[in-house]
């Protein structure tokens, strides 16, 4: 076996440190494993303390509980944005980057010391919110802090020490790619999974930058350097930052499909160029989404909204609706080619439903394409937002994508890193069995719970929507939808986290000797080196059944489409 | 996962290349159909906007309330002045924290030009049950012109967040 190169390149003679890993037989550099494992239980850790808050706030949504006091919720609510939307999505696609750059490569960690510098910037930035928001009513102020409500200045370091350290963790990505390939530590193009991640990576790039640039002159004004800056100015900053932000979460979410669906079924994607061109359009087009925020805004031409909202973000919905075909597509011919080739959906009869990974992933896909996708656009179609901006159709919409979609599949590749990276045996096998259809389930009924009351008028971030005595008593049952929902949620969140900690903390650290973790001794990712290009092509093994349902998915994103546009022709007369 | 084969640039079959036919013609229509509606729709996001500052908004929205003011009616035991002005003519909403400021009586079918700013913080505008949402913020004047299409009273909810007490920021307007 080749020895790795130093892990130190600036310290002489230092010692190359790896294992290499039975199941996936790649090499597992050792500092890449510590900071994968250290930014995923970051990440866990956040998500409990966000998944608290987010039970508090439901209650207190859900008008039969009530639960919270005003300040109690609007500090929550803070609370429950920063820590889920910011810390656990970023915590864990850190976590990804590391381990994409490194063990999908077989390369080694180039710079562990500055990636430790950027984890440790990230956990007193998170903490720092955290404690901030929790003892200082000055900073109830959301997790966007639209200017001219005015923060503490920590409340801004806080951000700021956080986007920084995120900024030097994705600068290793780089670094690491670039030495890899440098010493030919893999040949040719880089795997899809890594690409995927690649694409993550440049987004949260100009991401944060475009963050800094919202973020640094309101600590600037909250500490009195500056007197004032422009409220619409900083929302579009925001935007600038916090849209293409989802997309960075987008990007890392079906990379992660593609890792799932070749860990549960042994995909070999049917096509690396159309997969691979969806990745890009995301690259070029996602980052005017800024507008997607602003539709409702002063200001603005039609023209700034329209071309930003839609010629661009449509080119990068086609990128979203490749992907959505390109990986049932594979999964189908990946099964077929296992003989499952009865009528149109026999393979999906005869796949792993209990293999949790396999179960997240089509619940992520599912949800986020049915109804987070199809939302998105709609949102996002310039007139149409008037009818939603702000209401309860937004949460609902970003429940089905970042909640649904990216924490389920975020979740599902947790049980495989728990034998793979933290090697621990995992434990309550059955809960993670049940898992993601509790959580998924519920995450659904929240979703439509919460759009079907936007619908209806209720706002969002709203502690008492009665107050204003307009909304319909259908509101009543539509908000116990979202209720029951998210009692569910956090039902499976709470048995995610067990699963996790149990397993993580319990036991002794064992190699892994198997990829499955219900399903079998099968390795299906090693039997997807096997499936020949006869095989993908066969006749009978073509994903008949996917394209059906990408057409099925194609009608319903047009029948919802042209009911808004009703619904919006109903309304007053308005220009 | 795994290192991909050496030569992935291969053609796209014939499903992938219907699909990818499909999806394009849909993102098309999708772009289409905004400018279609900008042209031909009732309904369109308003974007008249003028620069101005708090104190001269306050002292428009005073005097249009001097020159029109019909009565007064309270909201949650505040007293409001509701203010009837001619069909036609520019009409003026002041959004504070925790306010919105006066109370509008229109009539149905007629065009009225909606003023819309803010004192302090971003307030949403979120007129029930019509469901009219638009974003408010200090320093802009935006304009909307609007024509209520039916009748009786109307709510005015604020749904941008607008600190601790943002939920108590209910406005109205009658349409007669
Ligand atoms: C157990 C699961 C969860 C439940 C029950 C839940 C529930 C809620 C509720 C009730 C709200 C307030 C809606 C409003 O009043 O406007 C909310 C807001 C939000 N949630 Fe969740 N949530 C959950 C998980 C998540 C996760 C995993 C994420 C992110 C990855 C997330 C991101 C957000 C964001 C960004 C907001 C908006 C906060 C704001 O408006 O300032 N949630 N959630
Ligand atoms: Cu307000
Ligand atoms: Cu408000």
């Amino acid at each position: 076996m080749a020895t790795l190169a130093p892990t130190f390149p600036w310290v002489k003679g230092a010692k190359d440190d790896y294992r290499t890993c039975p199941v996936l037989t790649l090499k597992v550099d050792m500092h890449a494993e510590r900071l994968i494992i250290a930014n995923a239980v970051m990440a866990v850790l956040t998500l409990t303390i966000g998944g608290i808050a987010a039970l508090l706030i439901a209650l207190t949504r859900w008008q039969t509980f009530h639960l919270l006091d005003a300040t109690w919720f609007y500090r929550l609510l803070t609370l429950h944005g920063i820590d889920m939307l910011i810390a656990w999505m970023v915590f864990f696609e850190i976590a990804g980057l590391h381990f994409g750059s490194t063990v999908l490569l077989n390369a080694r960690h180039a710079a562990p010391k500055l990636a430790w510098l950027g984890f440790i910037l990230m956990t007193i930035g998170g903490l720092t919110a955290n404690v901030v928001v929790l003892f200082d009513p000055r900073n109830t102020v959301a997790y966007t802090a639209y200017m001219p409500l005015k923060a503490s200045p920590v409340f801004y370091l806080s951000y700021i020490l956080f986007a920084v350290g995120a900024l030097i963790a994705v600068a290793t990505f780089f670094i690491n790619i670039v030495v890899a390939k440098r010493e030919k530590r893999f040949e040719g193009s880089m795997p899809l999974v890594a690409f995927g991640f690649m694409t993550a990576a440049i987004l949260a790039t100009y991401t944060l930058l475009q963050g800094a640039a919202a973020i640094v002159p309101a600590f600037l004004w909250s500490m009195g350097v500056i007197s004032s800056f422009d409220p619409g100015i900083y929302r579009n900053f925001f935007w600038g930052f916090g849209h293409p932000a989802q997309q960075v979460n987008l990007a890392a979410m079906i990379s992660i499909w593609y890792s799932l669906a070749q860990i549960t079924v042994g995909i070999r994607p049917v096509n690396e160029k159309f997969s691979r061109l969806a990745f890009v359009l995301y690259l070029f087009f996602i980052n005017l989404g800024a507008a997607h925020h602003l539709l409702g805004d002063p200001g603005l031409s039609f023209a700034w909204k329209a071309v930003n909202t839609s010629y661009a973000m449509y080119l990068a919905v086609l990128g979203s609706m490749m992907h959505a075909f390109s990986i049932p597509a594979a999964m189908e011919v990946a099964l077929r080619a296992k003989g499952y080739r009865k009528g149109l959906f026999g393979w999906l009869r005869n796949a792993p439903w209990k293999e949790p990974g396999f179960s997240a992933l089509v619940i992520s896909i599912v949800i986020f394409g049915w109804v987070g996708g199809v939302t998105g656009v709609v949102i996002g179609t310039e007139q149409i937002n008037m009818l939603v901006h702000n209401t309860m159709r937004l949460p609902g919409h970003f429940h089905a994508t970042v909640v649904s979609g990216t924490t389920t599949a975020f979740m599902g590749l947790t049980y495989y890193l728990i034998p793979l990276i933290f090697r621990k045996e995992l434990k309550l096998k059955k809960w993670a069995v049940w898992q993601p259809y509790i959580f998924g389930g519920g995450m659904l009924l929240l979703s439509l719970g919460m759009i079907t009351s936007g619908l209806q008028g209720v706002s969002r971030r709203n502690w008492d929507i009665t107050f204003a005595g307009v909304v319909p008593g259908t509101v009543e049952l539509t908000l116990a939808i979202f209720g029951i929902g998210a009692i569910l949620a956090v039902i499976g969140g709470i048995m995610f986290v067990t699963v996790v900690f149990v397993s993580v903390l319990t036991g002794p650290r064992t190699e892994a000797n198997k990829l499955l973790l219900v399903s079998g001794d099968g390795n299906p990712v090693l039997e997807s080196t096997k499936l020949t290009d006869h095989m993908m092509e066969d006749k009978q093994n073509q994903p008949r059944g996917a394209f059906v349902l990408v057409f099925a998915f194609l009608v319903w994103f047009a029948v919802y489409y042209f009911t808004n546009w009703w619904l919006l022709g109903r309304t007053w007369f308005i220009r | 996962m795994l290192a991909p084969e050496q030569n992935w640039w291969k053609p796209m079959d014939r499903l992938e290349k219907t699909w990818l036919t499909v999806a394009l013609v849909w993102c098309i229509f999708l772009t289409i159909m905004m400018p279609l509606w900008y042209f031909q729709g009732k309904q369109n996001v308003p974007t008249e906007t003028y620069r101005t500052t708090p104190q001269q908004y306050a002292v428009t929205v005073n005097e249009f309330v001097a020159k029109y003011q019909i009565g007064e009616e309270s909201i949650n035991g505040i007293p409001f002045p509701v203010v009837a002005p001619p069909a036609g003519s520019d009409v003026y909403i002041r959004a504070s924290a925790w306010q919105w400021y006066p109370i509008l009586q229109l009539e149905k079918g007629k065009e009225y030009r909606l003023h819309l700013s803010s004192m302090d913080y971003n307030h949403g505008f979120s007129l029930q049950p019509v469901n009219i949402n638009l974003q408010v913020l200090p320093g802009y004047d935006y304009v909307a012109t609007i024509t209520p299409t039916s009748s009786g009273d109307f709510t005015i909810v604020c749904n941008e967040y607008c600190y601790l007490g943002h939920h108590t920021m209910v406005g109205k307007i009658i349409v007669k």
